[in-house]
């Protein structure tokens, strides 16, 4: 017996020594949860470790009696079974032992939770708002804002069929036309929140998440330490093309992130695949908070601090491309050509809808219906560019245009 | 088999005066089925009901898998991926899970609590007929225009809101799965209440008994709870309400809790049975009294009781308040001490036992180590500040079906093999057994355990396609869960074998194994089509030596 | 078949086994078709009226005749003492499902009060909610959300028509005591009579409760569009509505046996168990009354 629980203690040790140099190769794979870059992120990774190891321990315990007894305790090495069935001082210190391990690791969870909580005093807050399928970012008080979609080779090889290895795409799904450009050592306050279903934004090297809720506001915080380029995804199911929208932060150290604020500020609009309503701020924002349904609350008072600081920017002259529109929204539900992904996502190509009054389409637009999100967040001009594409591409001919008046009345 | 009479229809429902009705078996044919009141014909059905839906269930998981098998969208459309996650999961859970835990209650219960039948056989009978109504209903979905529910099996708004024509179908389909549940496990709570044997006290009364009554109160508990949930969805979307719409005053997240207060109590629901199961075997094969049987069931009590209070862990990310978030997390961390308590009384049961290792103890055992596995990435991810890091990644994948595969799926196959030849009168083929284990046990692990990694590695869960850098683990995943999925053959070939093919096949004893203990192995097998129409005396032998 | 050789004995047969029946089958069947025709009709797909006439007309006849059925079984003797705690603990276990399905939504109207509509009007945690989505939107209840959902609204006063409903239901409550204490002492005109005076109380209820609801509608512009305030008062008053109505059903069918001489003295479950979900809906008027139209 005693040579038997030296065998075993022995095992345990070499096990053990064994886990010890391994440990620091696996703990650094990459199919590890990453340490990541910031504070957070470590304190986070060394719990996730901690309890690795604690459950290691006890799994190298448990099983090694079980296995013990199924190897010693079998019918041919031990034929007469022991008769005892009850002790009640073993299932006390079996029930309290557990019970202080776990006080071990609440603690420390504990007080990563609070500091996790604690989003006060932040040098600089972005809105983000989801979309199916796509992110935006609201500089607040800078009046910078933009889209943040699938890059565009990505989405070209995602297609079913599309004859292209996702190996040979940078970054494949991982990548996005305009990143969301943070100073480095700055603690920067996020606001979430969505404009249709729920989303969740997560980037694993700064071990933040959070879930993007239409109607209301979640607020988590991150303060980078290095440089350099963390991807990451949406992580709550939002519809088809939930597995195609993509989070990408830059990090920037402070000089270069002020002159990309300025450049940005300086009217240059972002070449998003969502048309520039990049610095219109005042005409975007409020429609964001507009849940499925809703009647919109009174859009107009908005985000105070956004809607000052927003250079008025109106779209040009020229108005937006409904071309551009199209493609940058409704593209990937209704296709490129629109013939639409039937049955759920419809072909405009000859739709009745379509052809009809110009109202109906515009509302649908509008208010969205069913599996098609509402659009209130682009302008009226654009809204009415798309409309007009619509109907007089893609094989409508309706011949008309509808003009951005129209859509104000609708909304 | 009495052939010679056949008199039920004539006589309708008063033939209980019917001097020979012993002799009175079942109706022919299809009728019988139909119409049948007893526990082993309803038993039989539910038990080839789950197979059936195990079977569709696992097909989809294989359509998901295929999908996953390479970065790309290989052969299906993202809609219909997040179809086959929705449909996979409702199937193997309200389709697979629970109906096979409630066909072992079926034919498990009054054998083991010595009567003759469940309390209310007629109501038995629609808890059965129900699902494959509701199933038909759920899955015909997939032919309708626009395919079948789209939005996770936790059904969130406002995306569920979203879909066509499968949406209420959905709903109702789901309502109905509640009507079955409740009305199983009100007779499940009213047969063990009222209906065992003299001398059977509570305190005698074998683990898979005392489990489900458990699992029964759950169920009445939390099943209203479902159906209040999406009655409130389909208002939310036919009628107007705002209960999930902030423009109104309500919120999406009252959902999720509404949602989580039924769900997390359903994922013990799932395990409190197989639990039972597990203990039932594994003092058979050690052929040693179960260590601890009062501890073990208060542990499952303190289990339940606390399921009730730890919902919240599913949405530590949707921004609950500190308070709230630290509450959820210590009450889901207790969870480990009960549970811990039944692994170590396992052990301890198997301590200096003369084990021999049949088919059904091999699963049991395998159990144990795999679900013990599950428990801990369960524990990791109770920490709310890690959990912000795995939640909805497939780490949260790896350990559910780590606790639901190896978990609940291995105990009723356990189960199966310790019963099958009470059941059917005949053995199954150990050495196809002992093949069919060993298969499940390595490829359940080549499938599920590189999803641990994946998920670390930061692969969100409901993804049709995925970054490059998580191409590896998913093909080992894939092959694994084809091959664990052809692995079943082996198992389904067995069971046919006793069920239906049997020539050639061991009759069985009455007593089938030499450690086991309890009534259903006094009557003979295969098990008569009444048992105990008069109850056994329980003599004064604890019952904890089942 | 191998069975006890006892088991041939029917003065030695302890257990109650009902013979193989289609009922449920059928109840399933006339389900189906129902939830069927009302999917397809909430999705506009005009499945016309004659399939949910059909599953309809088919419920109520297997549900008659399979209580019809339980009511001879039990007249007839058949049952022993230890089926009728089989209907005692099912009808406890039954009404206690559904005290968790109106629990869902009396959690749901907390839910509103005290998290969702104070968060969404900036209080706790959540004071950017406010300030970002919905500014300008207050706690108040009754409330018809941040978007003014279905437009303004009056609420009913708990001091007319639902406090004459309060009382309406507790009196019932007593008077199918009354009528229980008359069968239990064997006076059977006193019971049906009593048992008549329940069921005209419970169904001046419905009258009011139906009068109710036409004002909402058409003087107070509450309707179930009316945010959450709407909802909630909507669905919980209605669902009780519904179960008042099925209360008052099955009163009338008790009271139909009880007059073609059904249920004794010492021995009448199917009185009782009507009489506990009589108290159980009753008490669920109560909470509705105090946490619905009061608080
Ligand atoms: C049978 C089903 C089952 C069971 C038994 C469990 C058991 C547990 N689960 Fe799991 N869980 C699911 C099914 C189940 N779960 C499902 C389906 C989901 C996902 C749903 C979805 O989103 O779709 C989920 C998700 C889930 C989450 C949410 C993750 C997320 O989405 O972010 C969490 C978080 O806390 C969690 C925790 C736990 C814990 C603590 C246990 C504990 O009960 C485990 C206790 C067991 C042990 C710990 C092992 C044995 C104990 C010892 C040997 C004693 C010593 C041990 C220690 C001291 C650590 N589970
Ligand atoms: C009990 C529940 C259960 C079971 C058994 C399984 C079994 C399997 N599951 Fe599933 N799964 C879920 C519950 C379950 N799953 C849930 C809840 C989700 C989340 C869905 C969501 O996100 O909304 C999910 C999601 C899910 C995903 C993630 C999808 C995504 O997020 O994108 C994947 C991916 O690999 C997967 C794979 C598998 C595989 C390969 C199996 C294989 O094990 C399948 C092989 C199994 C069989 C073939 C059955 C064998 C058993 C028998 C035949 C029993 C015999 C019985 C009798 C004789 C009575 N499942
Ligand atoms: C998220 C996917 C999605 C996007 C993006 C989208 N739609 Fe749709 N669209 C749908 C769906 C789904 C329907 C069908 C709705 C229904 O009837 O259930 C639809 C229907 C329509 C119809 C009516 C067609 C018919 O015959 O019923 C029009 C017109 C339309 N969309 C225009 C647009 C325009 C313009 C845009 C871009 C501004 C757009 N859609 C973006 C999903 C989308
Ligand atoms: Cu957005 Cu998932
Ligand atoms: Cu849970």
């Amino acid at each position: 017996m005693s040579n038997l629980i030296r065998g075993l203690m022995l095992a345990t040790a070499g096990l053990t020594g064994f886990a010890a140099r391994a440990a620091d190769t696996m703990e650094n794979a990459y199919w590890n949860l990453p340490k990541g870059v910031t504070d957070i992120s470590n304190e986070v990774w060394h719990l996730h470790m901690a309890a690795f190891w604690v459950c290691v321990a006890i799994a190298v315990v448990v099983f090694g009696v079980m296995f013990y007894s199924i190897f010693a305790h079998r019918r041919s090495k031990h034929p007469v079974p022991a008769t005892f069935h009850h002790s009640t001082t073993v299932e006390i210190i079996w029930t309290i032992i557990p019970f202080v391990i776990l006080i071990g690791l609440a603690v420390p969870a504990a007080g990563t939770l609070i500091k996790q909580y604690d989003s006060r005093n932040s040098d600089l807050t972005i809105k983000i708002t989801g979309y199916q399928w796509k992110w935006q970012y609201e500089y607040v008080g800078e009046g910078v804002s933009f889209f943040s979609t699938l890059d565009a080779k990505s989405n070209e090889a995602r297609q079913l069929g599309s004859g292209i290895d996702p190996k040979t795409v940078p970054h494949y799904l991982h990548n996005v036309d305009n990143y969301l450009v943070l100073p480095v050592g700055k603690k920067v306050r996020f606001l979430l929140t969505s404009n249709d279903v729920i989303h969740g934004w997560w980037v694993p090297d700064l071990a933040i998440k959070k879930d993007a809720i239409p109607g209301f506001i979640n607020d988590m915080w991150t303060q980078i330490n290095e440089p350099g380029i963390y991807r990451g995804q949406c992580t709550v199911l939002c519809g088809r093309d939930h597995g195609f929208m993509p989070v990408v932060v830059e990090a920037k150290t402070e000089a270069e992130y002020a002159a990309w604020l300025a450049k940005m500020k300086g009217g240059e609009t972002v070449a998003a695949a969502a048309p520039a309503i990049a610095t219109d701020a005042a005409v975007d924002a409020p429609a964001a908070a507009e849940p499925v349904v809703a009647e919109p609350a009174a859009p107009e008072a908005a985000p105070v601090e956004v809607a000052a600081a927003a250079p008025a920017a109106a779209p040009a002259a020229a108005g937006p491309n409904g071309e551009k529109v199209y493609l940058g929204n409704c593209a990937a539900c209704h296709q490129a050509t629109g013939a639409g992904l039937p049955p759920t996502f419809p072909a405009l190509t000859g739709s009745k809808v379509v052809a009809g009054p110009a109202a109906g389409v515009i509302t649908q637009v509008l208010k969205g219906k069913n599996a098609m999100p509402p659009f209130a967040q682009l302008s009226d001009a654009e809204i009415a560019a798309a409309v007009t594409y619509v109907r007089n591409n893609l094989g409508n001919k309706v011949g008309d245009t509808v003009t951005a008046d129209q859509v104000k009345k609708l909304r | 088999m009495a052939k010679t009479h056949d008199h039920s229809h004539a006589h309708g429902h008063d033939h209980a005066h019917d001097h020979d009705d012993h002799h009175h078996g079942p109706d022919k044919g299809v009728m019988r089925w139909i119409k049948t009141t007893n526990h082993k014909d309803l038993g039989t059905l539910y038990l080839w009901f789950s197979f059936i839906m195990f079977f569709i269930g696992g097909l989809m998981s294989l359509v998901i898998r295929a999908e996953l098998y390479a970065p790309g969208m290989q052969f299906i459309d993202p809609e219909f991926y997040n179809q086959m996650i929705t449909l996979h999961a409702l199937v193997m859970i309200f389709g697979g899970v629970m109906p096979g835990f409630v066909g072992l209650a079926n034919w498990m219960v009054p054998m083991m609590i010595g009567c003759s039948d469940l309390a209310l056989p007629r109501v038995n009978n629609w808890g059965f007929w129900i699902l494959p109504f509701a199933f038909t209903m759920l899955l015909s979905t997939l032919f309708l225009p626009g395919g079948g529910p789209a939005g996770g099996w936790t059904l969130y708004p406002p995306l569920v809101l979203q879909g066509g024509a499968s949406f209420p179908l959905t709903i109702f389909a789901i309502h109905m799965l509640g009507i079955s549940s409740i009305t199983g496990a009100i007779n499940v709570v009213v047969t063990i209440m009222n209906m065992r044997a003299p001398g059977m006290t509570l305190l005698k009364m074998p683990l898979f008994v005392w489990t489900w009554l458990i699992t029964a109160y759950l169920l009445i508990a939390v099943m209203p709870v479902l159906a209040g949930a999406v009655t409130m969805l389909l208002t939310d979307k036919y009628f107007g309400t705002s209960f999930f719409n902030a423009a109104g005053g309500g919120d999406p997240v009252m959902f999720e809790h509404i949602f989580w207060f039924f769900g997390h109590p359903e994922v013990y629901i799932m395990i409190l049975p197989a639990f039972g199961i597990v203990s039932t075997i594994i003092p058979t094969f050690a052929r040693k009294q179960l260590f601890g049987y009062d501890s073990m069931v208060y542990a499952v009590a303190s289990i339940a009781f606390l399921s009730f209070i730890v919902w919240a862990h599913h949405m530590f990310t949707v921004g609950i308040p500190l308070a709230g978030e630290l509450f959820f997390m210590f009450s889901t961390m207790l969870i480990a001490v009960p549970t811990g308590v039944k692994v170590f009384n396992w052990l301890a049961t198997m301590w200096r036992g003369s084990m021999t290792f049949e088919t059904p103890m091999l699963f049991a055992i395998g159990f144990v180590f795999l679900f013990t596995i599950g428990g801990f990435s369960g524990i990791m991810l109770a920490l709310a500040p890690v959990d912000f890091q795995y939640h909805n990644s497939y780490f949260v994948v790896a350990h559910f079906h780590y606790v639901l595969v190896p978990g609940a799926i291995f105990s009723i196959i356990a189960a199966i093999y310790y019963w099958i030849p009470k059941w059917t009168g005949v053995m199954y083929d150990e050495r196809l057994g002992k093949i069919h284990f060993w298969l499940s046990a390595i490829f359940i692990n080549v499938t599920f355990f590189p999803q641990h990694f994946v998920g670390l590695a930061g692969m969100p869960r409901r993804i049709p396609d995925y970054a490059v850098q998580f191409t590896d683990f998913n093909v080992i995943s894939t092959w694994g869960a084809f091959l664990y999925f052809i692995a079943q053959f082996i198992m389904i070939y067995n069971f046919l074998r006793c069920a239906i093919w049997r020539k050639g096949m061991v009759p069985a004893t009455s007593q089938v194994w030499e450690g086991a203990h309890g009534l259903e192995w006094t009557v003979p097998s295969p098990a008569p089509y009444h048992t105990f129409e008069d109850p056994p005396h329980v003599g004064d032998e604890p019952a904890a030596a089942h | 078949m191998a069975t006890h050789a006892a088991a041939s004995d029917p003065s030695n047969r302890r257990y109650f086994v009902p013979a193989p029946s289609a009922w449920p089958f059928m109840l399933t069947v006339a389900l189906g078709t129902i939830l069927y025709s009302v999917s397809m009709y909430l999705e506009e797909r005009h499945p016309g009226p004659i399939p949910f006439v059909l599953g309809g007309a088919l419920f109520f006849y297997i549900v008659f005749t399979w209580f019809r059925g339980v009511a001879t079984e039990s007249e007839t003797g058949q049952y022993s003492a230890q089926v009728d705690r089989t209907y005692r603990l099912g009808m406890s276990w039954f009404i206690f499902s559904e005290v968790m399905f109106f629990a869902a939504f009396f959690g749901a109207l907390y839910y509103a009060r005290e998290l969702s509509v104070p968060w969404l009007s900036g209080e706790g945690s959540r004071v950017l909610t406010n300030e970002v989505l919905w500014p300008a939107f207050e706690n108040i209840w009754p409330t018809n959300g941040p978007a003014a959902i279905g437009g303004d609204f009056k609420t009913i006063s708990p001091w007319h028509l639902p406090l004459i409903n309060t009382l309406l239901l507790l009196t019932s409550s007593v008077t199918i005591t009354f009528a229980h204490h008359a069968l239990k002492e064997g006076h059977r005109r006193a019971t049906i009579l009593w048992m008549w005076a329940t069921i005209a109380l419970g169904a001046v209820f419905l009258y009011f409760q139906a009068s109710e609801y036409i004002e909402a509608y058409h003087e107070l512009n509450l309707t179930l569009n009316s945010g959450i305030y709407g909802s909630t008062f909507f669905m919980l008053t209605g669902f009780h509505g519904m179960h008042v109505t099925l209360g008052t059903i099955m009163m009338i069918s008790v009271t139909g046996r009880l007059m073609s001489g059904h249920f004794k003295p010492e021995s009448h479950f199917g009185f009782e168990g009507v009489a506990w979900y009589w108290h159980f809906v009753d008490v669920v008027w109560v909470g509705l009354f105090i946490f619905v139209y009061i608080l």
